[in-house]
């Protein structure tokens, strides 16, 4: 049943992804690109999925104290706006701006069948993984 | 290069998205960021791998279908392969050591005034912005 369920709710994620842009990096890029040939599509991405969460969770957490599935909400505990925040944000921004994808971007796209895509997210699991070990040599494993 | 102006399927695209957030939360009370819910799936897995696959693999499976029935997605990447690649590691470390992307912070954390995603989003979405002009405005593309 979990696994049903999260199936058809990441294909809602998916296709929304799909059809609003998102997964095509020359519309990314140009959303950022208001010197150049800036297309304003992607204001409306955020701010439709912003105003639609914003009232979901609302409606969730009012309506139920604990998920349907779960025992209870999993909602990150880490309050702190830290030094890695802030630089990993930064760092983020940097690969986004270069390739025009995001890993909410990427794996849906990877549905339309290009390489280039699986390029990216080949990469981008290497760098996620990467970074994994490394802070893990660096403190204690956390558990995510 | 020029990209269409798609305000209405943009927004209706937005707000599936909006839609798939607050199910995932009502049902498996997750936040739906893509880097948390890929990292569990990226060995070490975590315990509770199998929801996050069964997601992944819903949001890979909705833009095959749909393309495949007939509907069309635009893509294009304007950058070399290089730099794809080179944008993927920058990208796999930054949400890392950032603790999310667009969707984990940008949609969820912003919808519930988290000051540590309001910052998070203000920081990338103003790197991106600089990337961007950087990379075509001042080297003339990669």
């Amino acid at each position: 049943m979990r696994i049903a369920i999260a199936l058809l709710i990441g294909m809602i994620f998916g296709l929304g992804i799909a059809i609003s842009g998102m997964a095509n990096p020359a519309k990314v890029l140009n959303f950022f690109d208001f010197a150049g040939s800036w297309d304003l599509s992607l204001i409306f991405v955020m701010g439709g999925a912003l105003v639609t969460t914003a009232i979901g969770y609302r409606l969730v957490f009012g309506a139920r104290a604990e998920p349907v599935l779960e025992a209870a909400y999993y909602l990150p505990a880490n309050r702190m706006i830290d030094q890695r925040l802030i630089t990993g944000s930064a760092i983020f921004g940097i690969g986004w701006g270069i390739s025009g994808f995001c890993p909410g971007g990427a794996i849906p796209a990877l549905g339309l069948g290009y390489g280039s895509t699986v390029l990216f997210v080949g990469a981008m699991v290497a760098g996620i993984a990467l970074t994994r070990f490394a802070l893990n040599a660096l403190s204690p494993p956390a558990r995510a | 290069m020029e990209t269409e102006f798609t305000p209405f399927l943009s927004l209706a695209g937005g707000i599936l998205i909006g839609l798939a957030a607050t199910l995932l939360m009502a049902f498996h009370g997750r936040i739906a960021g893509m880097t948390g819910i890929l990292a569990g799936i990226i060995p070490p897995l975590s315990a509770d791998w199998g929801w996050r696959l069964a997601f992944l693999a819903g949001s890979v499976l909705a833009p095959l279908i749909f393309t495949a029935s007939g509907g069309h997605i635009a893509f294009s990447v304007p950058i070399s392969a290089t730099a794809l690649v080179a944008g993927g590691l920058i990208v796999g470390i930054g949400v890392t050591l950032g603790s999310g992307c667009t969707s984990g912070h940008g949609v969820c954390g912003m919808a519930r005034l988290s000051p540590r995603s309001i910052v998070a989003t203000l920081v990338f979405m103003a790197s991106t912005a600089a990337t961007v002009f950087i990379v075509r405005h001042i080297l003339g593309g990669i």
